[in-house]
């Protein structure tokens, strides 16, 4: 029977009295709530999941045992997700519930403080990337990349062909994701090489033609290179009308050249480097672009306007352009995003200022380049193997089989990335740096 | 109970900006770090203390409505109550790994996958599921290029995706994205799927067909099991649409409807906060002959523990990583504190929410028997106006003007959390903004942070960040 809050026969969060339940029947007029389901006997299913209910200790309990099963490894692992140290604040203050038990702002007289945190978000992403368009929040780096590339055949419908041009070295995910979007709109992607980790800018000249659409280019690349050469390759895509997206993430941003600055049509990346910490790879899209582009934007955009008291007040705005208005006519299927993590992204963000910021990225720099440095002075040992500015992180070629080296690192409690069979990625920010000398001593040990 | 919304205000904004309170340029010198010509010349953010963000941060919050507030009855939206135990399981530092790790050394992560991989087939009656899809649009996606490898790969080039008029957005989206056509379907006169418009449009072109159930009046598909047949008939596919799925849970599956496809909106069926518009998560379950599509990695269960593996025909990649992990921790532990009594109780309760709702309010409701949902019409009120009314009483209001087969319609879902007192509260929120005058209804709403904003101005002048704001002074 019922007895409202802490029965043990049904949801512990439906709160129904066994008087209410009785009264609201009567009112509705019968006299079960079974009676209530119109589903044919053919398709009713009488059969049981054999899921037993848990009580919240318990399950605390059983997951918090089921997680511990996961080794403690200090992580030196990046490749497009990467962990910064996340601020008290950012968990404390995004948590509150009016924030994380609230819909999308369809009724924005009552979202307004959300509503102005997305909007100071995008602020942040068109100061860093010099864009004036940034929208709320894509799913992640892939889904961006892949969303950019739609919007560049968009505007290019009468093109004689539909090529995307990306990068040798990649992310598996992005590209997986790139060829999957691309599919239902009959475009093709081809690569262009890298040389010494960076793009090879004669290669891709000769690449580039009336077909291609869009030139992405990354930097950091996904091997933790700095892109030297961002504006040649901005002008070969402009050269031959073709949209230059470039691919970065929010700390990287505070320092690298400014997107706006090398002729970058369209900015995504990774916003999840700040207020997410490792999450397995739940990330936060990047999408900045030109005013240009505004009608083309996929996802939601946070506005201006006034309000009946003409005070300023924020709300969706140019919502033609989305699904639930323009169905398959739409920029883009995309409803539900990342606006929690937006949110927390900003608060990150703001916590850290332009300084510490800037400061973080700088490290990112150095930290790796001191890492690699150790590394290399190791026998049988090369690092970076690139003979370029890293960020973050770097490859490392080893004498030993890569998987061995990985392996026997895990035994000593670190987590490293084996590329292929002599090459490991190794990546460091704040989070374990303090781990770093220990990491050397375990390299010199196992290489 | 007398609602009025905190409101912060200062001349004529709310709240300043961030950038507003401070603006801080710094200079980027890199010297020693980076060449100067790879660097930015510099950075203007906010230069604030802990202190004032936490105010700033806790102002905007108290100018924000959420469920933990009060009800919020959208429809097809499925606002339930988030358990707060499920943010601290969430929390556990040893449940945040990296997606680079290798499966030995992250057998909790992936057993935890794996066991919600198996609920969600058992609660949906299919075989296998993926986890990978950060959303419910991007499970419509996945869902849809699992059909189009399925039928590829039987040499049957098939351009058509059959949609129900009164589908979400979403689904039309989310099929053209794929590269197919739609072929809108109207509904009947009771307000289901019409059944000779169906066989008009299902050909040798069609390659599935999209549907949620109950549909979005809340009215059961009764004919679900012909309609199966005929598109299975056709070599087409049956897609669900998993957002009413609150209705179902524990009393029909699609599986044993005869869906080959569905996608699950964890959000709406299994309590994950929406965050003010995400991370979601829409997994995608498919039948035993579809399974070779799935994206990949997989997680399944051997002798030695948990491992990661590529589906045979595997679609590939939908997300650059595994989808949004902390939302499909917070899913699984709200499936497995309810079980079976719990969930099959969730549904009897929204179900009786929403029916014991539409018994206490005056506005007309055309079509039934409903499930978790109804469609009210507030007739010649426009109905944008009657739910800016219904702010001033303290919750939130329905979906309007959608589905666009009743007019004037409030889509409304109280879903199973409210108590009787509670949606007596929101009848009465109803029926007083359903009999205002005009002119509070025009002027509505008037307790709330902000006053009734004019979104046409917003996108006529489009200002999308605070630097737009310095260049219009």
């Amino acid at each position: 029977m019922t007895t409202g809050n802490g029965r043990r026969d049904g949801s512990p969060y439906a709160p129904h009295t066994d008087a209410d339940e009785a009264a609201m029947l009567d009112a509705i007029g019968a006299e079960s709530v079974e009676e209530l389901f119109d589903i044919p006997d053919d398709v009713r299913f009488d059969d049981e999941f054999g899921i037993d209910p848990t009580g919240e200790r318990e399950l605390r309990q059983t997951l918090a045992d089921l997680f511990a099963r996961n080794e403690e490894l200090t992580e030196f692992l990046g490749r497009g997700h990467h962990a910064h140290y996340v601020p008290a604040l950012v968990d404390d203050l995004s948590r509150r519930s009016e924030f994380l038990t609230s819909y999308t702002q369809y009724q924005p007289e009552i979202a307004q403080g959300f509503l102005q945190a997305l909007f100071e978000y995008q602020s942040m992403l068109v100061e860093l990337t010099g864009l004036p368009v940034a929208n709320c929040s894509m799913y992640d780096a892939a889904t961006a990349l892949a969303e950019a590339a739609l919007l560049a055949n968009r505007l290019r419908r009468g093109a004689s062909g539909h090529r995307v041009l990306v990068p040798e070295h990649i992310q598996e995910g992005r590209l997986g994701v790139l060829e999957n979007y691309l599919d239902g709109a009959d475009m093709e992607i081809a690569s262009y090489p890298m040389e010494d980790g960076a793009a090879d800018v004669d290669a891709l000249s000769d690449l580039v033609d009336d077909e291609t659409v869009m030139v992405y280019a990354e930097s950091p690349t996904v091997r933790g290179v700095v892109e030297e050469r961002l504006a040649d390759i901005g002008d070969i895509a402009h050269d031959n009308d073709a949209l230059f997206c470039l691919g970065s993430d929010v700390v990287a941003l505070s320092l690298l050249q400014e997107p706006a600055s090398v002729g970058a049509d369209v900015v995504v990346g990774e916003a999840d480097a700040l207020g997410v910490g490792t999450a397995y790879g739940m990330g936060l899209g990047i999408f900045a672009t030109r005013d240009d582009y505004l009608r083309q934007v996929p996802g939601r955009l946070v506005g201006v306007s006034e309000d009946a008291a003409d005070m300023r007040a924020f709300t969706l705005t140019l919502q033609t352009r989305e699904q639930h208005i323009r169905k398959e006519r739409a920029t883009s299927n995309i409803c539900t995003n990342q606006a929690w993590v937006a949110l927390r992204t900003a608060m990150h963000m703001a916590w850290l200022g332009p300084d510490r910021l800037v400061g973080m990225a700088k490290d990112a720099v150095t930290d790796a380049r001191d890492l690699a440095d150790r590394l290399d002075d190791i026998s049988g040992v090369k690092a970076p193997v690139h003979d370029r500015h890293h960020f973050r992180e770097f490859v490392v070629y080893t004498d030993q089989p890569a998987p061995a080296i990985t392996n026997d690192l895990a035994g000593r409690g670190f987590a490293v990335h084996a590329l292929d069979d002599h090459h490991i990625q190794v990546c460091i920010t704040e989070v374990n740096a303090d781990a770093a000398d220990e990491l050397v001593a375990a390299f010199e040990e196992v290489a | 109970m007398n609602f009025d919304q905190a409101r912060f205000s200062r001349e004529d904004v709310y709240e300043p900006l961030l950038s507003e309170k401070d603006s801080t340029t710094v200079e980027v010198d890199a010297d020693g770090v980076l060449p100067d010509d790879l660097t930015r010349d510099e950075l203007t953010l906010p230069g604030l203390s802990e202190p004032q963000l936490a105010r700033h941060y806790t102002r905007l919050s108290q100018m924000n409505y959420s469920v933990e507030l009060g009800p919020y009855p959208l429809g097809s939206c499925t606002m339930k109550y988030n358990p707060s135990f499920t943010e601290d399981v969430a929390a556990d530092p040893n449940a945040g790994v990296h997606p680079d790790r290798s499966d030995r050394t992250i057998q909790g992560t992936l057993g935890l996958l794996h066991g919600l991989q198996e609920y969600l087939a058992d609660i949906g009656g299919m075989d296998a599921v993926t986890l990978q899809p950060p959303a419910g649009a991007a499970g419509e996606f996945t869902g849809i290029l699992i059909a189009k490898a399925y039928h590829e790969a039987r040499d049957d080039d098939r351009s058509e995706i059959i949609i129900p008029a009164s589908a979400h957005g979403t689904n039309f989206a989310s099929a053209a994205m794929a590269g197919y056509d739609v072929v809108e379907l109207p509904s009947d006169e009771e307000g289901r799927v019409d059944i000779e418009a169906l066989e008009a449009a299902i050909s040798e072109e069609t390659a599935a067909l999209m549907l949620t159930n109950p549909n979005t009046l809340g009215l059961f598909e009764r004919d679900i099991v012909e309609i199966s047949e005929m598109v299975h008939d056709a070599g087409g596919l049956l897609y669900y649409d998993g957002a009413n799925f609150n209705a179902l849970l524990g009393r029909a599956r699609p599986g044993d409807m005869g869906f080959d496809i569905m996608h699950y909106n964890v959000h709406k069926t299994f309590a994950t906060p929406h965050g003010g518009g995400g991370p979601g998560a829409g997994p995608v379950g498919v039948v035993d002959e579809l399974a070779e599509y799935l994206p990949s990695p997989m997680v399944r269960e051997t002798a030695h523990g948990y491992e990661q593996y590529e589906p045979e025909s595997t679609i590939g990649k939908v997300h650059g990583f595994a989808g949004n992990w902390l939302v499909l921790v917070k899913a699984y532990a709200y499936i497995a504190r309810l079980g079976d009594a719990g969930l099959a109780d969730a549904s009897a309760k929204a179900v009786l929410n929403a029916n014991y709702l539409a018994s206490q309010i005056d506005l007309e409701v055309p079509y039934g028997p409903f499930h978790h949902e109804f469609a009210a019409t507030s007739g010649d009120r426009d109905a944008a106006d009657v739910a800016k009314r219904m702010l001033d009483y303290g919750v939130h209001p329905p979906t309007t003007k959608w589905p666009e087969l009743v007019s004037q319609a409030m889509l409304t879902e109280p879903t199973e959390v409210e108590d009787k007192a509670s949606l007596d509260d929101l009848a009465h929120a109803f029926n007083a903004a359903y009999a205002d005058s005009d002119e509070a209804l025009e002027t509505a709403p008037s307790k709330t942070s902000a006053r009734r904003i004019d979104q046409v101005s917003a996108a006529r002048n489009p200002r999308l960040s605070w630097q737009s704001l310095d260049d219009s002074e």
